[in-house]
């Protein structure tokens, strides 16, 4: 390299002024040499300039040269539009290279935004039709990279009689060319069907096109050429004569076809696989080829084939997964050829040398293919476990493609995964962004019941010490799963502390409010939450969400706090000077949020009945935050005032402990949102009738809402808006006996639904619609599911239903309850979708539920 | 293909992209691949598809692709190219590919097609270009 450093600057040509043009060697070496940007775009410009005459004065025999120089600038991102005419030009001119370069040109700068490029479609058609094989090659490659659709359909009949012309070398081209058109003209998939599987079935019967013999002619001249050297003659198909020049120069035969042509079978199978993905028609069509398919692969396996197409030991690896892609089309939702293939796998799977790229690409094609068909379970496994080795490689690449199957896979196979976690939990170290999130999202797709501690523990340490912009997605993957799968709420309080003080920063909103209402229904861990709340207080108040905690449970607890014995973690002493000092400092400090202070004061309001000595401190503090300039704080403070002084005798009622808050379950946040706009459409409503003391705390919190901010912070108190929102739970009684007469909407050999449906009267909008899966057939249902969709006006929450298998012969039968809210009286209507196993079946069902009672939304 | 500076060395679109908008893009997927260590993987997600990248002394090229396409093929495929480069150029330095540009442009089109992979075997992919040399001699 240095040499050629040298040897280039002693040719470093002068700026010229008037000069015959450049070849385009030198225009590279002067944009080379130019130093800064400014002198680049200068000497871009001063060649343009020459370009642009050049092209004016229609200098034919430079032309080319011209144009390559023009393409170069404009792969440099200079404008280069004038050249269109030019490859216009070019393309129609006589000259090979002229050609070359005028359909490199075309495929460049036209495209089908400009009108210009209609104009090139005479040309390829001559060109097409010629019987040239470099130029139809070059036409067809200009045609697929930049044809549009009038010029695809004008020009399908000259590339389907190519697509049978014997030369493989227009052929493979041509059937890729094919391939475009049909994704510009989908109508043409008819014209290029038939073709395909005659070009299979050629290929498949080892029908030896022989030795073609190549017409290559440099347009001026015709060359005959006879193939190959002696080893490779086999019979003489055509020959071809001419009377002009005849040059006969043996060299490697680049042109035969010995008895299959990957190349062609290549571009065969990309063009079905085409053909497959857009219409289903085809689809069907092609499934009777899949025996040819296998056995073509089987063959590419088993017999270590030709040297030709190996890479690194694998034989035609671009061709096997090309294969294996299209088997995969073929073969999803599909048992029958599901079935002719699994050998075939099974066999791909197993000898595939797995040293190299090459190798593991094919695998890992292996196992989409795989998992997207109708494949034996012990082939699932099978897959997996490729995965599971692959991800033990010490290629990062390989274990990227693996983390991300096994994401997919994790949801169809999950108890195959899980043999994999520890692997898998071992690659949340990795140093690569990418491969650790991929790692973090697997880890808490595989967190379930058994494994959840330990899992949490290395997910806890990872959250420490992960990049931040993971960090959000893993504490609230953490939050969530410690949802689903805590084992006792005390594990669940100390994991949610434990990410509040790791990365409070990062949590969702809502996790505030989870937090206060599980601590809330946890009675017997209210002294033990309220303490390490404190500690964890006391050590550090700049993480938010934690603040907001501790306060509010400073506030509900704070007797607790004070008694000062608690058996689960060592007994401290705590003063209550020092716990107003702490709430002091919350409401002082800078780093608190408008909504924190809020929390504080309020908690600090509670500590006035739940402390017992004198409340002079604390009502100092609130009369300094009355004339705050908070105006949410301000107003917060006049009322606690206000509390004090005139109101004192109901303080106490007002400010004793909170109701507990009612929830649906811990996966309720699909529909804890859904009744939360539910909640917003009836608190319009009139005020639920309870005690006077929450409905005092009502109005109170909902003139903290109407003075709200505009951001979304976490509800600021979260029980009495809570008990609003929830209050469409609390029907944990059984709902008054329904006028309204029951409905049977499925019936199938012998399972039965049955819908019924409840309105209760206090909430008008409201329908219980409880559905009741009955078996009287002789063979269980299992895994009965059973989902609903109602139209948009409506809402829509599902219940978990009670069990998913009904036993025969009249078992237990399933039931589950729909909530529907229909504010607007809109017509009811309900689709339902089924599936079960029934006598070693599965079973999909879709269906309107028609009939409905008029009763039910009226 | 990019080195290292940033400089594009060959590009080939199988999509329409707006010419304005191709410079940004290229920027930006060189961004992305220059700040990738050795540590990391080469697949990278850019926006709705993806990247593969290998590094080759100073010389990046990089493939972008739809989610479709197996990647760790693509990453194979790169490598046949360079070695088929490698072949015609007899050890292709990257200045060899400046040069001769245009060459490289008809080994790229007879390897892909539209996006499609045409041909892996480099004696068939060479003979055209051999075949025009010749020519261009002669």
């Amino acid at each position: 390299m240095p040499g050629q450093r040298v040897f280039l600057h002693s040719r470093t040509l002068p700026v010229r002024m008037v000069a015959p043009s450049l070849k385009l060697q030198d225009l590279i070496e002067e944009i080379r040499g130019a130093k800064t940007q400014a002198q680049e775009r200068e000497v871009i410009q001063k060649e343009c300039a020459h370009i642009r005459a050049s092209f004016r004065d229609g200098d034919p025999v430079h032309r080319h040269r011209q144009l390559a120089k023009l393409l170069y600038v404009h792969m440099l991102g200079y404008p280069a539009h004038f050249g269109q005419m030019e490859c216009l030009k070019l393309i129609a001119s006589s000259r090979f290279t002229d050609k070359r370069v005028g359909y490199l040109g075309a495929m460049l700068l036209l495209d089908e935004r400009h009108d210009a490029h209609l104009l090139i479609t005479n040309s390829i058609k001559n060109d097409l039709s010629q019987g040239i094989q470099p130029v139809q090659g070059l036409a067809l490659c200009t045609l697929s990279t930049m044809g549009s659709a009038e010029m695809c359909r004008d020009l399908a009949p000259e590339v389907e009689k190519l697509l049978l012309q014997p030369s493989p070398y227009v052929r493979k081209k041509a059937i890729l060319t094919a391939v475009h058109m049909i994704r510009k003209v989908p109508e043409l998939s008819s014209v290029f069907l038939p073709p395909c599987v005659h070009l299979l079935h050629e290929r498949h019967h080892g029908k030896a096109v022989g030795l073609p013999i190549l017409c290559f002619s440099s347009v001026d001249r015709r060359i005959e050429n006879r193939m190959g050297t002696p080893a490779h003659r086999r019979r003489v198909a055509h020959t071809h004569r001419h009377t002009r020049n005849r040059l006969s120069c043996p060299w490697p035969p680049p042109f035969t076809s010995p008895t299959l042509t990957p190349g062609i079978l290549l571009g065969t199978i990309t063009l079905i696989t085409e053909l497959c993905e857009r219409s289903p028609a085809a689809l069907k069509h092609f499934r009777k080829v899949v025996p040819q398919l296998v056995q073509i692969l089987r063959t590419l396996v088993t017999t270590g084939y030709s040297t030709e197409h190996s890479i690194s030991g694998v034989s035609d690896p671009f061709l096997q997964v090309q294969i294996l892609r299209l088997l995969r089309i073929l073969g999803r939702n599909h048992e029958e050829s599901s079935e002719t293939m699994n050998d075939l796998l099974a066999q791909v799977a197993t000898n595939t040398d797995t040293s190299r790229n090459a190798g593991n690409a094919v695998l890992f094609e292996t196992v989409l293919t795989i998992m997207d068909i109708h494949s034996a379970a012990g082939l699932r496994v099978l897959a997996v476990n490729i995965l599971g080795r692959f991800l033990l490689n010490s290629d990062r690449n390989i274990r990227y493609v693996a983390l991300t199957s096994l994401l997919r896979l994790v949801q169809s196979d999950h108890s195959a995964v899980q043999r994999h976690r520890p692997t898998v939990v071992d690659c949340l170290q990795e140093t690569d962004a990418s491969l650790s999130r991929r790692a973090l999202e697997l880890s808490l797709a595989l967190v379930n019941s058994s494994n959840v501690r330990a899992m949490m523990q290395e997910l806890q340490a990872f959250l420490e010490s992960c990049p931040p912009d993971l960090r959000a997605d893993c504490a609230s993957g953490i939050l969530l799963a410690a949802e689903r799968f805590a084992p006792t709420k005390r594990w669940h309080i100390d994991t949610i502390l434990h990410v509040l003080t790791t990365a409070g920063t990062h949590v969702r909103d809502d996790a505030v409010a989870n937090l206060t209402q599980l601590i809330g229904g946890a009675q017997e861990l209210h002294a033990y939450s309220v303490r390490r709340l404190y500690n964890a207080l006391a050590e550090d108040i700049s993480q938010q969400p934690l603040v907001q905690v501790a306060a509010w449970c400073i506030g509900e607890y704070g007797d607790l706090l004070l008694e000062g014995n608690c058996e689960e973690i060592e007994p401290l002493q705590v003063d209550e000077e020092e716990v107003l000092a702490l709430l002091e400092k919350v409401l002082q400090s800078h780093m608190s949020l408008p909504a924190t202070r809020g929390y504080a004061l309020t908690a600090l309001m509670k500590l006035s009945t739940r402390l017992q000595g004198d409340n002079n401190r604390i009502r100092q503090v609130v009369s300094i935050y009355r004339s705050c300039l908070d105006v949410e704080l301000q107003q917060r403070a006049v009322e606690y005032d206000t509390l004090f002084r005139k109101y004192d005798h109901m303080r106490a009622a007002i400010l004793e402990k909170m109701p507990l808050v009612e929830r649906d379950g811990p996966q309720a946040d699909e529909e804890a949102k859904q009744s939360k706009e539910a909640a917003q459409l009836s608190e319009a409503a009139p005020a639920p009738t309870e005690s006077q003391a929450s409905q005092l705390l009502d109005l109170l919190d909902l003139l903290d809402r109407a003075s709200g901010d505009a951001q979304h912070p976490p509800p600021l108190d979260p029980s009495p808006g809570g008990a609003l929102v929830y209050l469409l739970d609390l029907p944990c009684a059984p709902p008054p006996p329904a006028p309204i007469p029951d409905l049977k909407v499925f019936e199938r050999e012998g399972v039965q639904l049955n819908l019924s449906f409840i309105r209760p009267p206090e909430n008008p909008a409201l329908l219980l619609i409880t559905i009741t899966a009955t078996n009287s057939s002789e063979g269980d249902v299992t895994n009965f599911i059973c989902q609903a969709a109602v139209p948009k006006s409506l809402q829509l929450q599902l219940q978990a239903p009670s069990g998913n298998t009904v036993p025969a012969r009249g078992g237990l039968p399933i039931t589950q309850l729909f909530r529907i809210l229909n504010p607007n009286k809109a017509p009811l209507r309900l689709k339902l979708r089924l599936t079960y196993n029934h006598f070693h079946q599965s079973v999909q069902e879709i269906f309107e539920v028609n009939n409905l009672p008029v009763e039910s939304w009226q | 293909m990019v080195n290292k500076q940033g400089q594009t060395r060959l590009s080939k679109y199988y999509e329409h992209v707006d010419i304005n908008k191709r410079t940004l893009l290229e920027t930006e997927v060189i961004k992305s691949c220059l700040s990738r260590s050795n540590e990391q993987c080469s697949f990278i997600e850019y926006k709705d598809f993806k990247l593969i990248y290998r590094q080759y002394a100073a010389l990046f090229i990089v493939v972008g692709v739809n989610d479709t396409e197996n990647e760790m093929a693509i990453y194979e495929f790169i490598h046949n190219f360079v070695e088929v480069l490698d072949e015609y150029f007899s050890r292709v330095v990257s200045l060899m590919i400046m040069f001769n540009l245009d060459k490289v442009h008809i080994i790229l089109d007879e390897m892909v097609l539209n996006g499609c992979i045409v041909e892996t075997n480099r004696a068939r992919i060479l003979a055209p270009l051999l075949i025009l040399d010749k020519m261009s001699e002669s």
